[in-house]
């Protein structure tokens, strides 16, 4: 059945399209191909997340080899999510994003940029269906790279330090983690994530393990901004070309948690006495700290794209408190979150690059009165935002509601946790609003005033975005499902 | 038509009305007839679904599940049946007033106005129908949300200050403390939906039962019970017809029907009664009666008065559900109605006098009842009503609420409602005294009349709606007896 090769055709057919993409210089033609491809990923990711729901992994051998001996794919209803949400995010970047694109990114370069973009599509995607730690290592380092490439790509020469300053941080990361799982293979002798976990029982001298989980730990949360790993995040998001902070908002930090809650929950957990507590006790303080210190940040950051950045980091904490609270409702919680973010986050900074093709600045200031000359853009960055507040409705609320659920249930400590879940959203309101009295001030900036509406395509290609939000809030079964089944199975090793 | 589709009617023809509005936004006629005639269906499509819930059934329709165990899912029942035909009701008096308001005082942005007043009365719609608290939650910040560019209206400084304060109390306290009730009481009831006898029995302590109704009382800010009434007079600011939609129709009373119903349907009468801290609600529900009353009477701007007293009547509500006397129950049901009457009339008042005469200090109101004899005799009308005096709509529910504080024995209530009235006349008979019997201080700088005709027909509708109450509130009555049917 050609069905059984699916998940090899998603990961390599984002690489293998890019250096296709990088042979006709200037024209449409390396965009349209890029965009193409994006979207033939996003249907396999989509014909995956389907026949995730029906069984608990989807094991591929690379080239027959079984594993352990050879390398394995493996796809699981987490991973199907993730690849959802990163091809999902690249395939609405690319399609909605040409016209902020061609303005932001120089002729000479498209082609290269668009290669790029395929790498780091492709990077991410095997990161996710990856079932070996020095593939993961090696597709880690790929996206990364690519990444960097897509931060730089634009004019804005503040991109460089702030792409210089991710380039350390990702590379400390990154050593990081590598000198982690060096320690585990020095172990175990095994890279295949599932033999390592049945073998890491057998480790007499848990020491260098004990070094590994640390390193392993830190190395991810460091690539995923937890907060106060977090300083290279603002920058970067805020310099990079604006379609490109759409596509890396959405899915580049989330990936990065993915590794860490399959380390830490499945590989580590099962041998390790008292790791989930550990775990937990780390995770968690980080977690509400950077709730509300991103949170207020956000309050009072004036650039349109650092003040979102910011949120970012505050909705990060929302999908590790929600991990670290241990339980199914909680993951849950943190894995829809995952999702839903992404939708909502991925909108709003499409919407801002929209604006920014009618604006040369976007702070607070130079976007009064936008509204009033783009309604239908500002309506569907509204919609997004309600959905990161978590409104009823809206796909946040679903993880909102579930997050509170899972915080209630955890005891005493919950009511405490609740309290910061609600005042950071009562934050973000704050924050938001800040935005919608800006863009419906009656006295428009001079910019502003003259600023038209953009063209039809553009917008069904937002509002596609931005209704996504309402549908999975009003119809959350197949994002739940999905991290309902990544919770137990994350959990299972821990029955 | 079957009982679903009336429902769905009722959901979906204020929608359908926001987006044919939209669409004739360039014909100001077409499109203020749009908004009667979508008002008017709306209307008839409400009192419809009346005679069967009367027989005692309790038509429902599932919209959708959105998660396991938790419905989109809308049930008429007594209570919901009454505040959705009441507001349909007034939505077609405060459309044809709106008209006359709107365009008497050549407002801006006509066609955004009436847009998102069918939005508001969409979410009205949903709240008074709402078949589990999930499902009134949703409709309840959607209230929030299409009002908010209501009150901020006008768009200078002042409302967008006004409006803020509007949306940040209603959200705050709508995100900070009714969603965590709402997800608690999930927690351990397993269930949102409205159940007659409550669903709490048995599944929580006495002690965090009280403080669950706590972060309901004050959660639903739309309620206004003291400290969370600011957002009202903030809301002020917004055009005059807003403030009646606000204050009669549909905002207010949202807030009041919600306790109401939590009261009810969630926590149940009998379990409340042995909750110990439900006492103390009564007395801050009692405070707010006394203390928003205290801060009308030394009101001079019309609306502010009128805005402090409706916090002061919201909380006779509040605290006729918290009596928790079967009698009190109805009487809470029905000065949900007669509050609209008597407020609605004193807003539209309010607001024709303004369009007529660019007044809005009572100071100046000297002679005004002899240049505008109906706009002030509805005015009176409306005010004895809120005093409670017969022969108007308050004195039923005052009647009704003095009933149930006998049958529960309660004290406490009896002398708050006797002080409140007291205070209730002190600040609405000097105006009205004012009105008729002195003479003017100085000509007004341009000669006038009544306010435009539309504005005159609407005020005097609402007026002899608040007489006719008196006499005709039988099947009113009856209706809500049908709230303590079904109890265990």
């Amino acid at each position: 059945m050609w069905t059984a090769q699916l998940p090899a055709l998603v990961i390599a057919g984002p690489p293998a399209a890019a250096p296709v993409a990088a042979r006709r210089p200037g024209a449409s033609w390396s965009w349209a191909f890029a965009a193409l491809a994006s979207a033939a990923s996003f249907a396999i990711a989509m014909l995956l997340a389907l026949a995730a729901t029906e069984v608990t992994a989807i094991s591929y051998a690379v080239g027959s080899w079984p594993p352990p001996f050879g390398i394995e794919l493996r796809i699981t209803g987490f991973s199907a999510l993730l690849m959802l949400i990163i091809t999902g995010a690249s395939t609405i970047a690319l399609v909605g994003g040409k016209a902020s694109l061609d303005s932001d990114i120089a002729p000479a370069r498209r082609h290269y940029f668009y290669a790029a973009w395929l790498l780091a599509v492709g990077g991410l995607v095997g990161i996710v269906a990856s079932g070996d730690a020095f593939n993961i290592f090696v597709f880690m380092e790929v996206s990364s790279l690519a990444t960097y490439i897509l931060i730089a790509a634009g004019g804005n020469p503040r991109a460089l330090p702030a792409v210089f300053k991710y380039l350390v941080m990702g590379t400390i990361g990154a050593t990081f983690y590598l000198i982690g799982i060096g320690l585990i293979y020095l172990m175990t002798g095994t890279l295949n994530l599932v033999d390592m976990e049945t073998r890491i029982h057998d480790v007499t001298d848990l020491k260098p393990i004990y070094a590994a989980v640390g390193f392993v730990t830190l190395g991810l949360v460091l690539k995923a901004g937890v907060f106060p790993l977090h300083v290279w995040l603002p920058n970067a998001y805020a310099w990079s070309p604006h379609v490109v902070t759409a596509f890396i908002a959405a899915c580049s930090t989330k990936v990065s948690l993915y590794v860490l809650l399959r380390f830490d929950f499945m590989v580590f957990q099962g041998s390790l006495g008292g790791h989930d507590l550990q775990f937990a006790g780390f995770l968690m303080p980080l977690a509400v700290l950077g709730i509300l210190v991103a949170s207020a940040v956000a309050m009072t950051e004036g650039h349109l794209k650092r003040m979102l950045a910011y949120s970012s980091i505050a909705q990060i904490g929302y999908i590790v408190l929600g991990a670290s609270l241990m339980s199914v409702s909680g993951l849950t919680a943190g894995i829809v979150h995952m999702f839903n973010h992404a939708l909502a986050k991925g909108t709003m900074f499409l919407a801002i690059a929209f604006i920014a093709t009618r604006l040369t600045a976007l702070r607070l200031d130079d976007i009064a009165g936008i509204g009033r000359r783009m309604p239908w853009t500002l309506g569907a960055f509204l919609v997004a935002a309600m959905s990161l507040i978590g409104l009823p409705g809206t796909a946040g609320f679903i993880s909102k509601w579930y997050l509170v659920l899972a915080a209630l249930q955890s005891g005493a400590v919950g009511a405490l946790l609740v309290a910061v879940v609600l005042v950071s959203s009562l934050m973000a309101v704050y924050y938001i609003w800040r935005v919608v009295e800006a863009a419906w001030s009656s006295t428009p900036g001079a910019e502003a005033a003259g600023a038209r509406e953009v063209p039809l395509p553009m917008l069904a290609v937002l509002w596609t975005a931005a209704l996504a939000s309402i549908w999975f809030g009003l119809q959350p079964g197949l994002p739940l499902a999905l991290s309902r089944s990544a919770a137990t199975y994350l959990l299972g090793q821990l029955q | 038509m079957t009982g679903p589709t009336l429902i769905q009617l009722a959901l979906a023809l204020p929608l359908a009305g926001a987006a044919f509005i939209a669409l004739a936004r360039s014909r100001p006629n077409l499109r203020e007839a749009v908004s009667l005639a979508t008002a008017t269906a709306l209307c008839i499509a409400v009192w419809s679904l009346l005679p069967e819930v009367m027989a005692g059934a309790r038509p429902s329709y599932e919209l959708m599940t959105l998660l396991p165990g938790l419905a989109i899912r809308f049930t008429v029942e007594p209570l919901g049946a009454m505040f959705a035909a009441l507001a349909s009701l007034l939505w077609i008096v405060n459309t044809i007033y709106s008209i006359g308001y709107m365009r008497g005082n050549r407002e801006q942005h006509q066609t955004r106005f009436y847009i998102f007043f069918a939005v508001s009365i969409a979410a009205t719609m949903g709240i008074a129908l709402a078949g589990n608290l999930l499902t009134l939650f949703i409709f309840y910040e959607m209230l929030t949300l299409s009002t908010y560019p209501l009150v901020a209206h006008k768009g200078d400084p002042q409302a967008r200050r006004g409006a803020r304060t509007y949306l940040f109390i209603l959200l705050g306290t709508s995100i900070g403390l009714l969603l965590p009730a709402m997800v608690w009481t999930y927690a351990v009831a397993g269930t949102l939906e409205f159940t007659p006898g409550g669903v709490l029995e048995g599944n929580i302590g006495d002690g965090l039962a009280a403080v669950l109704l706590l972060l309901y009382v004050l959660g639903i800010g739309k309620a206004a019970v003291m400290p969370v009434h600011r957002w009202l007079p903030a809301a002020m600011v917004a055009p005059t017809p807003v403030s009646a939609l606000l204050h009669a129709v549909a905002v207010v009373k949202a807030g009041v029907f919600t306790v109401t119903k939590v009261v009810i349907y969630i926590f149940g009468l009998d379990f409340l009664a042995h909750v110990p801290a439900e006492k103390l609600l009564v007395y801050l529900a009692g405070f707010t009666v006394l203390a928003a009353s205290l801060v009308a009477l030394r009101q001079t701007d019309l609306k502010r008065l009128l805005a402090y007293s409706t916090v002061s009547q919201l909380s006779y509500v509040v605290l006729a559900a918290l009596v928790l006397a079967p009698l009190s129950e109805i009487g809470a049901a029905i000065h949900i109605v007669a509050h609209a009457f008597g407020k609605i009339t004193l807003f539209f008042a309010a607001g024709a006098i303004y369009v007529a005469s660019r007044k809005t200090d009572v100071r100046q109101f000297a002679g005004i009842g002899r240049r505008m004899p109906w706009t002030m005799i509805a005015f009176t009308i409306g005010a004895i009503s809120m005093i409670g005096v017969p022969p108007t709509a308050g004195f039923v529910s005052k009647w009704y609420i003095i009933a149930g504080a006998f049958q529960a024995d309660n004290y406490f209530v009896l002398a708050v409602l006797a002080v409140s009235t007291g205070l209730n006349a002190a600040y609405f008979l000097p105006i009205v005294f004012r009105a008729f019997f002195q003479d003017e201080d100085q000509a007004p700088p341009r000669e006038h009349g009544e306010a435009p005709w539309p504005m005159v027909a609407a005020l005097t509708i609402t007026a002899a709606l608040t007489l006719l109450f008196f006499v005709f509130n039988g099947p009113v009555v009856e209706l809500e007896y049908g709230i303590l049917r079904g109890r265990p």
